[in-house]
């Protein structure tokens, strides 16, 4: 689905039909690694939901290529990141930021499993306190038929 | 002619779900019978109505008529027989067309297998039923008529999106709706019972059946569209955590936390508001889904038009259908009483913990795919949220659920014992520490996450399996007696198996694919040979080929391995002419443990062709472990006990004498 | 606790949620806002497109309000807006600086000489190395840039009649006093 989209943007790209070419990648399979973890966190700004490494479109490959000349020139994985970064914003990075503005994002996860956790014990502490709350009212004779023939099946094969 | 019989029908069946959103309903409350029973009738003529309109725009497909904007717009007098009918559900109009035929056909099934249904609560499930195909028959009609003319018709049509004439997209809407609509059962079913004021065993054997079939066709559409993505999109992924995917897996993971609690509420009487309210939210989740999709608020790659006023409309829609049934939750809910206790340790204890990781799950992906929208919405400078976030956050809490499924199976329900549960799956730990201890060999070096992974997928296998052996006492009596056990144990367990089992297959394919791919992509000339994981594959040539409504570049690959040849792959490079759109077939071969996946890119100027070959380890693992999951569910559904009016013609069946066989789960 | 209110929760996560999608339907989330406003413009020297029009380079952005608009003959959406740009460049009120986006020179060449050549200095940005330094990410982009050289907005997608005169032309003229 996303490709769809890709490619409704060739007509606004020069690009090829592929992601990562041949022709890109580095020699030395170390930094071409590199390269290929920085390109996945990044997002192609043309095609939106996809990473560099993924994407045909023509603007992700000058960024891959770019990418791998900052390597090559002796950037660390951070300051290639960064040197994009400073250009786009923190907009192409598919994995946000910690700040103030993404704590709800990435704490909020966990600050939920704290909540539902402490409220999970709150329920199993009440129902030991009290076993049995008010009795349901007593079945019709028409439902409790009804649930005779339910319980039935069970017990038969 | 055909064209207008459609909307006629369309717009008679707004008057009769009209009368079957309100007369049952009045008739519920007076206790009316004979208004109660007109549901029935109305619920029917509902399926007709939608059926025929639904068979009109067929028809308009089917005969190229490009005097009807949709097909113009969708359809191509060229287009292969198979996707002139799917074209008819591959764009909006028609999709939503797709919904409510979907809708209507649940709700009809309910009318007419309800049987046993109590009358006031059939009635007030098929009168939800019609106010939520009230809300999205407005919608086709307002905004997304499918059988509007232009004038004057053009000469052919500008043809399907070339991406969508592919078989594994041709059905992947139909499952995904069946799914998405599926839930809308269970929602109806919930906000009857809150209007009826009661939740009961019964209740809940109602529900499952519905929920179940739902889960099943979107465990199969999601399957399928992620199976498209592997073979279509030529770089071998298969699960991108982009919007359009976390929008049907939302509802997938409600929807199973669903399945997991309506089981507590028919066989234990606990967890009712709870269920409850995992039902509103499930289908809400649907609906929030069909509204992000349509809608165009997340910059999701769908190709369907995004229209503002249909997305106003969606969300009005979305507020009154999701506000109403939570309103009527708080008002309601409190006053639903379990009378089941249980231990945290047992297998409602389980199921709770099911529960609550499942719905930590969905609100993570929930949060992550939202958050660019709330960032955005506050003024904040934008952001993205992909695989990265969603791959850090989505494990943490998916890892302990899966690793406590095999141990939640085979609690005792209201009280367990935990140590008792653990000695006898003894067997499944021991798998799982073999198979850690051999792939760690085997793959050293390799992501050691990966080695711990395929563990738990062993464990979640063989934990399954040890589970069955389990209730049949397997071993531990005859086996002649274990033989007569098994034939006595409900489908439904057997469903379970099933479906636990696929799911530690689909963890293995998972891993598998994600950490020990092996990748080349290099530039081939006609008579190279590449090498990858032992295989070698020689580019033979690459010929024109001419499809029926395409031109196609297709590379001949010669796969041999020591030596003797295994197979011949054909990947293609299309190109649509109509849509002047290109489009990649991989050439895969597929072994029990990998596949070898090939694709061609672009010519090169010295003759040569740029080509992605890719080693994928364990990947049919993804779609056989989702495919044992749907079977899972589907032999669950065949379970008698579930099945719709059976219970009635049941009774008269002499009981065999069997021992206290746990109930199906 | 009050466990009524555990049951109102959910519909106030609702309205929050729907507060949200109707804000969302509001906003066009194709567009990304440059992190580069009110920065100076990156440096770059670009060359010539032909010999009677001076290339682009930072130096030039100084002293004098001035648009970038990054173009290419193979983009469709720059030929929509291009009319805009020829009526502008006869009122001279602002000079036009264009960046030619990864294009054959023929090809640039015959597209300015067809539809007319509304720039003051056009320079050629081959491999769209500079386009990047830009934070370019769509073609056609256009730049207010003020006399300091300073980047004060930026227009992703071809320009309209109505953000010409509602916002670019308004900011010029506040920036030129």
């Amino acid at each position: 689905m996303r490709a769809l989209f890709a490619a409704l943007l060739l007509a606004f790209s020069l690009g090829p039909a592929f992601a990562v070419e041949p022709e890109e990648m580095l020699d030395d399979p170390a930094l071409e690694a590199r390269a290929r973890e920085i390109s996945k966190e990044l997002r192609c700004l043309v095609c939106q939901n996809q990473s560099i490494d993924d994407s045909n479109a023509g603007l992700a490959r000058d960024l891959r290529v770019l990418v791998r000349e900052r390597l090559t020139a002796g950037d660390s994985n951070e300051d290639a990141l960064s040197y994009i970064v400073a250009r786009y914003g923190d907009f192409v990075l598919l994995r946000p930021p910690v700040s103030p503005r993404t704590y709800a994002l990435w704490f909020g996860p966990a600050l939920l499993f704290v909540i539902a956790g402490l409220g999970l014990v709150v329920f199993y502490r009440r129902r030991q306190a009290a076993p049995a709350e008010t009795p349901p009212p007593p079945l019709t004779e028409e439902e409790r038929a009804r649930l005779e023939t339910l319980m039935d099946e069970d017990r038969k094969p | 002619m055909i064209a207008e019989i459609g909307h006629y029908a369309l717009i008679m069946t707004v008057f009769v779900v009209l009368i079957q959103a309100t007369l049952p309903l009045w008739g519920a409350k007076q206790g009316n019978a004979g208004l109660m029973a007109l549901a029935k009738p109305a619920a029917q003529l509902q399926l007709l109505l939608v059926l025929v309109a639904f068979l009109a725009l067929t028809y308009l497909f089917v005969t190229s008529d490009f005097s009807v904007a949709v097909v113009a717009q969708n359809s191509h007098s060229a287009k292969p027989m198979l996707y002139k009918v799917s074209g008819v559900w591959g764009n909006h109009e028609g999709s939503m067309l797709l919904w409510i035929l979907i809708l209507a056909i649940f709700g009809a099934g309910v009318a007419t297998f309800g049987r046993n249904l109590p009358a006031s609560l059939r009635a007030r499930v098929l009168a939800v039923q019609a106010m939520i195909a009230l809300g999205f028959l407005a919608f086709i009609v307002a905004t997304s008529n499918p059988f509007e003319r232009i004038i004057p018709p053009p000469l052919d049509g500008s043809g399907l999106n070339p991406l969508l004439q592919d078989p594994g997209l041709a059905f992947h809407p139909p499952f995904l709706y069946l799914g998405y609509v599926g839930f809308s059962m269970a929602f109806s079913f919930a906000v009857a019972a809150l209007i009826e004021g009661r939740v009961d065993a019964a209740w809940a054997r109602w529900v499952r059946p519905w929920t179940l079939a739902a889960w099943c066709n979107l465990t199969l559409g999601i399957a399928l569209g992620s199976w498209w993505a592997y073979y279509e999109l030529g770089w071998g992924g298969w699960w991108f955590w982009d919007p359009v995917e976390n929008a049907s897996f939302m509802p997938w993971l409600a929807g199973t936390a669903l399945l997991h609690s309506a089981i507590v509420v028919e066989k234990r009487d606990a967890l009712k508001s709870w269920t409850i309210l995992l039902a509103i939210i499930t289908f809400s989740l649907s609906l929030i889904g069909t509204f992000l999709v349509r809608s165009g608020v997340l910059t999701s790659v769908h190709a369907f038009a995004t229209d503002p006023t249909r997305g106003v409309f969606i969300l009005a829609l979305l507020v009154i259908a999701i506000g109403g049934s939570l309103t009527l939750y708080a008002l309601r809910g409190p006053a639903l009483k379990a009378t089941g206790t249980f231990a945290p340790i047992s297998r409602e204890g389980g199921l709770v913990l099911n529960n609550f990781l499942l719905s930590i799950v969905t609100a993570t992906v929930f949060i992550g795919t939202l958050y660019p929208l709330f960032i955005d919405a506050i003024g904040a400078p934008k952001l993205s949220v992909g695989a990265p976030y969603f791959n850090a956050t989505f494990w943490p809490f998916m890892v302990p659920l899966l690793a406590a499924a095999p141990m939640g199976a085979i609690l005792a329900w209201k009280r367990g014992d935990l140590l008792g549960v653990l000695q006898r799956l003894w067997f499944a730990a021991g798998a799982a520490l073999v198979v850690l201890l051999v792939v760690w060999y085997v793959k050293f070096g390799g992501p050691i996450l990966a080695v711990f992974g395929m563990a738990l997928a062993t464990w979640l296998v063989v934990g399954a399996l040890v589970e069955l052996a389990e209730r049949l006492k397997l071993f531990r009596i005859p086996l002649a007696d274990s033989l007569h056990r098994a034939r006595n144990l409900p489908r439904a367990a057997y469903g379970m198996t099933l479906a636990h089992a696929g799911v530690g297959i689909v963890v293995a394919g998972i891993v598998g694919s994600s950490a020990w791919q092996v990748e080349a992509i290099q530039i081939m000339h006609p008579g190279e040979t590449a090498e990858v994981a032992g295989y070698q594959l020689t580019l033979e040539e690459v010929s024109e080929v001419q499809g029926p409504n395409y031109t196609s570049q297709q590379g001949t690959f010669l796969v041999s391995r020591a030596g003797s040849e295994v197979v011949r792959l054909y990947p293609e490079k299309r190109n649509y002419p109509v849509q002047r759109m290109p489009t990649t077939e991989s050439g895969i071969h597929t072994t029990l443990f990998a596949d070898l996946y090939t694709a061609l890119g672009d010519r090169q100027t010295d003759g040569g062709w740029s080509v992605r070959i890719y080693y994928n380890p364990l990947v049919p693992w993804l779609w056989a472990g989702a495919i044992f999951m749907v079977i899972g569910g589907v032999v669950s559904l065949t379970d008698r006990r579930y099945r719709v009016g059976a219970p009635t013609r049941r009774r008269a069946v002499k009981a065999l004498p069997t021992g206290s066989a746990p109930a199906g789960t | 606790m009050n466990k009524r209110l555990l049951f109102v929760l959910p519909v106030v996560l609702l309205i929050g949620i729907a507060v949200l999608f109707a804000v969302g339907l509001k906003h066009d989330p194709s567009i990304v806002p440059s992190v580069l406003l009110d920065k100076p413009a990156p440096s770059f020297d670009l060359p010539p497109l032909s010999n009677d029009k001076p290339g682009l380079a930072t130096a030039a952005l100084n002293g004098k309000v001035s648009l970038v608009n990054v173009f290419a003959s193979w983009c469709g959406p720059c030929r929509v807006e291009h009319p805009l740009f020829m009526h502008l460049a006869q009122e001279g009120e602002v000079p036009i600086y264009g960046i030619n986006y990864k294009d054959k020179a023929a090809d640039a060449k015959r597209w300015l000489r067809d539809l007319g050549d509304p720039y003051t200095r056009i320079g050629v940005d081959g491999d769209g190395r500079v386009a990047i330094e830009w934070g370019v990410y769509g073609v056609p982009e256009t730049f207010v840039i003020d006399r300091e050289g300073t980047i004060r907005f930026k227009h992703v997608g071809p320009l309209s009649p109505e953000v010409l005169e509602e916002t670019i032309l308004p900011l010029v003229r506040n920036l030129q006093q």
